[in-house]
């Protein structure tokens, strides 16, 4: 039996043939949330393990990159929205039910908890800097004080955020490649190691990137894991998801998800990391552009493929 | 009240004048449309069957759009008709992604559009444009509450199904097969 579908009179742009409404800035967005989610979840663990010192990257320098990965997410996330000028109405309420409202109070907290964050470090990064008002050093002082209470408040932050960035997509019931449970604690993985990964790059300290690399083996293993985890759920699912499965397995995602993403972006870093640590000399930022390139990678596929799954009727 | 819609698939002949009639009523910007017709072929040549199906917003009862819009701009009035406001719309795609029916477009001007059940039509005691121009009386449209209605007669004697029901938005659309 051959069942054929055919939609007359209908060609609305971004919706048919296929619904592409989100471009690039959707996981642009997402890809620099989880990298300011892993560095900030990061540098508050080791603030509360009292690591400042021997972390100096982790904890202190790394976090500059926090806001700035932050801001340039938002201003990604304000190009993608199509009535640009009411994008004030997000702030006007809360709906708890919209994972979209409360990722927006989210970030509304992380992005000024990671600015003060670095401000107190700021005079440590530049022996002259001078904050010209009394009270607004005072404020800073007062901040410098309380960066264990803030490094708690981080590392909770750090994994909404990084949760968040998934469940944005999981949430969407119409979109089956999409909607999984497991594209929380996935996304999340993901951004961790991002995050470590620059953190790895950034670090001069031997004793630290051999540290983070350990993590980022373990956090990968997790992150295969659960890719694995996620095609077992879709083959198991219902019809809908295994057609969502197989852009994946034989579809046209195949190439530039398992070569990009698995291989170059997962398992052969993975391989340089476990090599570095035996001893073998090999340039710290190859594996860690390859993990941050594979994310980057991840993030664009899932949003353009889940948006071509579909229920059918 | 609640109010639904029964499509009778055996009546409809896919003359899209429910779709002009919804551009012309509801000044719907050109190359867009909130109702359209899908022709669904199947079986094997010779021996094929079609069906046709008008469809729209399924103003759901489990409406996925509302529950994901950030900002209250989706939200369901009197008779669960679902509506947009649209100063209050920021244009993020949510609720697009959010609908299995696809019901749901970008208006040129930034805010999301879709099948109103022309509530301004209805507010004056009217049918729905595209219920009173179709001419083979193919659409029903009433309180599916109220027994007597034309939706509820509609669907009295005949099967019927509703479109992805294992989406779990209880649709308000009925085609009648």
């Amino acid at each position: 039996m051959k069942e054929e579908l055919f939609i007359s009179g209908r060609d609305i742009p971004n919706i048919d043939p296929f619904l592409n409404i989100w471009h690039w800035q959707i996981p642009l967005y997402l890809y620099l949330g989880g990298i300011a989610a892993g560095i900030m979840f990061f540098a508050g663990l080791f603030t509360i393990m009292g690591k400042e010192k021997e972390m100096a990257t982790t904890v202190k320098w790394a976090p500059f990159l926090v806001p700035i990965a932050l801001v340039l997410g938002l201003f990604a996330l304000f190009l993608d929205l199509k009535h640009e000028m009411y994008f004030w109405r997000l702030y006007t309420t809360v709906r708890m039910g919209s994972p979209m409202s409360w990722g927006a109070w989210t970030l509304m907290l992380v992005t000024p908890l990671s600015m003060i964050w670095s401000a107190t470090y700021l005079k440590e990064a530049v022996p002259n800097w001078n904050w010209k008002f009394k009270l607004i050093e005072q404020t800073i002082g007062f901040f410098t004080k309380k960066r264990r209470e803030m490094a708690w408040a981080m590392m909770f932050l750090a994994v909404v955020l990084g949760v968040y960035t998934g469940i944005l997509l999981s949430a969407f019931n119409a979109r089956p490649l999409w909607n999984t449970s497991i594209l929380g604690p996935l996304f999340l993985v993901s951004g961790l190691s991002t995050g470590l990964a620059t953190i790895i790059w950034m670090s001069k300290n031997k004793t630290e990137r051999r540290i983070m690399s350990q993590i980022d083996i373990v956090l990968i293993a997790v992150e295969l894991f659960l890719i694995v985890h996620l095609f077992m759920g879709f083959l198991s699912a219902t019809a809908v998801q295994v057609e969502a499965a197989e852009l994946f397995l034989g579809g046209q995602f195949t190439v530039t998800f398992w070569v990009f993403v698995v291989i170059l972006g997962l398992a052969f870093p993975a391989v340089l990391e476990i090599l570095e640590l035996r001893g073998f000399h090999i340039p710290i930022w190859i594996p860690a552009l390859l993990i941050l390139f594979g994310g980057l990678v991840f993030r664009f596929v899932m949003v353009e493929a889940g948006q071509i799954t579909r229920y059918l009727y | 009240m609640r109010y639904a819609m029964a499509i009778d698939t055996k009546k409809c002949v896919g003359c899209s004048d429910c779709v002009v009639a919804c551009q012309t009523e509801n000044n719907v910007p050109h190359g867009y449309c909130r109702d359209w017709i899908v022709e669904n072929v199947s079986g094997a040549y010779p021996i094929v069957e079609i069906e046709l199906r008008s469809e729209r917003c399924n103003h759901c009862e489990n409406a996925p759009c509302v529950r994901c819009c950030p900002t209250g701009a989706s939200h369901t009035v009197e008779g669960g008709i679902v509506m947009v406001t649209h100063d209050e719309c920021i244009g993020c795609g949510a609720c697009i992604q959010s609908c299995p029916y696809d019901a749901r477009y970008s208006h040129p001007d930034g805010y999301v559009d879709k099948c109103t059940f022309c509530q301004h039509r209805l507010e004056k005691g009217q049918n729905t444009a595209c219920v009173d121009v179709c001419p083979t009386k193919c659409l029903h449209f009433g309180d599916i509450e109220d027994p007597y209605s034309d939706v509820s007669l509609a669907l009295k004697n005949r099967s019927w199904k509703v479109l992805a029901p294992e989406a779990g938005t209880k649709p308000q659309l009925y085609f009648l097969t």
